[in-house]
């Protein structure tokens, strides 16, 4: 009796999953962002973003908000999304795996993005123009794993300036998950260094976040590209001729400063693949890509 | 003066282990690194005690969310559970549900979010596909273990189908139900922790309140976990069950297009090791390469941090449970204290593991030391409640003595061959717990599955799971024969 109640249950179930999943197909231009900081604010800097295309494009456009940097590359492949907010290197990845996909704007400081090394002041390491390498032996925290600022670059010159892996060169090795994560854990001591995003960097030190008495920039990269709007090859195709172009416009044309505050970009510039490939090149050289 | 005579296989065994954990805990990195731990360990209690259940968007979905995952995927595995029990006597059945259950719940849900992305499919089963092998197995056990009596009295010429409805299902019936409730408590966990990855269920947002020091968001989100589960007894009734799933399956968001291509180009190209997928002349030794890599780079390190981690864990917990099982036991405290008792265990073990260790690593840093801890608290909850119901079974002598004396001499012998049974029985468990903490940064295998995962490299990922998982079947085996041998059981209500 139960079990036949159960069974009908599940049937039923699983009709009304079908039929539902077919009904909602209807097209919705969706887009997501890497969780780079403050995760807590995503949707709220997000969803300003997606009323904005929505009202521009005059079409449903919907964010997602992803828990990391490889869900925000899968979502791409996968088509969830259509367009997304990629970071250098994740960027290079959602590309390399949908074909005639392309990098359509970079923010204005992108081409030119830098990566800060930190350290907590009790370590008494001071800016310095050469690559400090007092910071030998010390506790280190990258930030996300799949971060072009957080990882792919100062893995890149930790590796250049002392020949080895920094699993080798410093006493432990962490990842902290976004780049807020990383001042906070090195302000607070958790770790004596860490690399970040030279934009969350400033940020804080405007909002108040970071307290200069307690961590303090001790190096800046080079520069390099980073951060991208990234967009499929087959959007012409789904939402009609030169939705892709109409894309980029909207984007070039944003210049409401409050939604330009939450990417914090002062504007956005159109972008090209081609962008991106010394990126390519030093995740090729750092074995992050095969 | 001491006898000489040779301990026990019993001690033998205990000195063992305490060796071996003590050599583990001797090379562990057990460092607080952490600046000033107990600054945000006040803050974590001022934000406990502040919740507030506005701050999280979309918090009544959520929930729904965390319970609508668990229902199904439960469900679903009871029913394919279920069938397999009947036939679990075939060798390839029993292998494959020891194979399918020795991968933790967060690996499936990574597998099937490249295959299926964020739809609920992903959720539903991650659950339902670990959970069908343990169901399998313990109703396989409860089916073996059921009375036999009735079926002496079965006339000679009854069908097989009729003897098995009729007399073999009906003992066997209440085990099922009590021990679903059970899984469905685990899959309440377990959804809840998919959140970490990327579901929208409680933990997607946990773990951002926690990374963010967003306490008192965190205190809410816990209290109505541990609500939606204290109350499970009250809700979850048979007759409102087809509701409810009926219900999980209309509020899932199963709109989410997911394509055949994607699964296809999973299985054909994503998890064919790199070399192979390049092809070329030197492939064989690339491959040889690449697997000696991945066996000198990550396996290697990453085993020994497994079972170094798991071992510490296990000792740890013994002797916490030899403090926890007190706390609920009749033989030892009045009835007002052993309720204090029972709401702290009640709450340690409610709370997944996979939180806990994410709650100390966030106040200590990134050692060892946060993993041992949460694991053996959680643990030790389990066991030491089951231990504390078992010495309510245990009848002293009007004139036993009181107090140490009575602690020593009295209850922990009489307790010790059950407690033995339960912490070999939770070994495997622990393990594959151990693994899974390496998502949040310690460098047990889960740590490598994680980093492969995050440079979406599938096919090493992949290879690295299959490693994971055959650990635990090592375990398995090997606890299950120092079980036999020291004839250790666990009763069906243990499990």
């Amino acid at each position: 009796m139960t079990l036949k109640a159960i069974i009908v249950a599940v049937a039923v179930a699983a009709m009304t999953a079908l039929s539902a999943g077919q009904a909602s197909a209807a097209e919705k231009f969706v887009f997501t962002a890497i969780p780079d900081q403050d995760e807590s604010a995503l949707r709220k800097r997000f969803d300003k973003v997606a009323k904005y295309l929505s009202t521009t494009l005059k079409r449903d456009v919907a964010y997602v908000p992803v828990k990391s940097y490889a869900a925000a590359v899968t979502a791409f492949r996968n088509n969830q999304v259509q367009l997304a907010w990629f970071g250098g290197l994740s960027g290079v990845r959602a590309r390399k795996l949908v074909k005639g996909s392309t990098a359509i704007a970079q923010g204005k400081a992108d081409p030119f993005f830098e990566t800060y090394f930190i350290a907590n002041v009790s370590t008494g390491l001071t800016l310095s123009k050469d690559f400090p390498k007092a910071i030998a032996g010390k506790t280190f925290t990258f930030g996300s794993k799949g971060s072009t600022s957080g990882r792919l670059m100062p893995e890149f010159h930790i590796r250049k300036a002392f020949g080895k892996v920094p699993q080798q060169v410093f006493s432990r090795v962490g990842f902290s998950g976004n780049h807020s994560r990383t001042v906070a854990l090195v302000q607070s001591g958790a770790y004596e260094v860490g690399a970040t995003n030279f934009k969350v960097w400033k940020k804080g030190l405007a909002n108040g976040t970071i307290d200069p008495k307690k961590v303090r920039v001790i190096w800046k990269t080079p520069g390099y590209p980073d951060y991208n709007w990234s967009i499929r090859g087959d959007v012409d195709k789904a939402f009609g001729a030169g939705f892709a172009k109409k894309v980029q416009s909207a984007l070039l044309s944003m210049n409401d400063p409050d939604l330009l505050k939450s990417f914090p970009r002062a504007s956005f510039i159109p972008a090209q693949n081609s962008d991106y490939a010394p990126i390519e090149a030093t995740a090729r050289e750092v074995g992050l890509i095969d | 003066m001491m006898s000489r005579r040779d301990p026990s296989p019993l001690m033998r065994t205990t000195t063992g282990f305490l060796f071996v954990g003590f050599i583990c805990l001797a090379f562990a990195d057990i460092a607080v690194t952490t600046g000033d731990p107990w600054k945000e360990f006040s803050l974590l209690l001022e934000g406990l005690v502040t919740p507030d259940f506005y701050k999280t968007d979309s918090l009544a979905l959520s929930l729904a969310y965390t319970m609508a995952f668990a229902l199904l995927g439960v469900a679903l595995a009871n029913v394919i559970g279920f069938g397999l029990a009947l036939i679990f006597h075939s060798r390839i059945v029993r292998v494959g549900c020891a194979f399918v259950r020795a991968i933790h719940e967060l690996f499936w849900a990574l597998i099937f979010l490249q295959l299926f992305g964020l739809s609920p499919l992903t959720g539903v089963l991650a659950i339902t596909i670990p959970y069908a092998g343990i169901i399998a197995k313990v109703y396989a056990e409860i089916l073996e273990e059921a009375d036999r009596r009735p079926l002496a009295a079965v006339p000679v010429g009854t069908g097989r189908a009729s003897t098995f409805l009729f007399v073999r299902l009906p003992d066997a019936w209440a085990h099922f139900r009590t021990y679903s409730m059970y899984r469905l408590e685990c899959g309440l966990r377990s959804s809840a922790v998919l959140g970490f990855i990327g579901l929208p269920t409680l933990g997607f947002h946990l773990e951002t309140a926690f990374k963010e020091g967003l306490y008192s968001e965190v205190s809410a989100l816990l209290i109505l976990f541990y609500l939606v589960i204290a109350t499970m007894r009250v809700w979850m009734k048979k007759p409102l069950l087809p509701f409810y799933l009926i219900g999980a399956v209309a509020i899932l968001p199963w709109s989410i297009a997911f394509s055949w291509a994607h699964i296809t180009r999973f299985f054909t190209e994503d998890i064919i090791p790199h070399p192979i997928r390049a092809g070329g002349e030197n492939m064989m030794t690339a491959l040889g390469d690449w697997v000696s890599m991945l066996l000198y780079e990550q396996i290697w390190p990453g085993t020994i941090a497994t079972v170094q981690l798991t071992m510490i864990a296990l000792v740890v917990t013994g002797f916490l449970t030899l403090v926890f099982f007190p706390l609920i036991s009749p033989l030892m405290l009045g009835r007002a204290a052993r309720t204090g008792g029972h709401v702290f265990l009640v709450v340690v073990r409610s709370t997944p593991e996979y939180i806990l260790a994410f709650v100390l690593l966030n106040l200590w840093g990134p050692s060892m030391l946060p993993a041992i801890v949460a694991l053996s608290l959680h643990n030790a909850a389990i066991i030491g409640h089951l231990v504390g119901r078992f010495t309510e079974t245990i009848q002293l002598r009007l004139d036993a003595v009181k107090g140490m004396n009575r602690y020593f001499y009295e209850v922990v012998p009489r307790i010790y061959r059950p407690m033995l049974a339960l912490l070999f029985y939770r070994w495997e468990i622990i393990m594959r717990e151990t693994a899974i903490l390496g998502i949040l940064g310690i460098a047990t295998l889960g740590f490598y599955v994680d980093s492969a995962f995050a440079d979406l490299r599938f096919d090493r990922a992949l290879f690295l799971i299959l490693i994971t998982a055959l650990l635990n079947i090592c375990v398995d085996a090997i606890s299950r024969t120092v079980r036999a041998k020291l004839r250790l059981q666990t009763s069906l209500e243990e499990r």
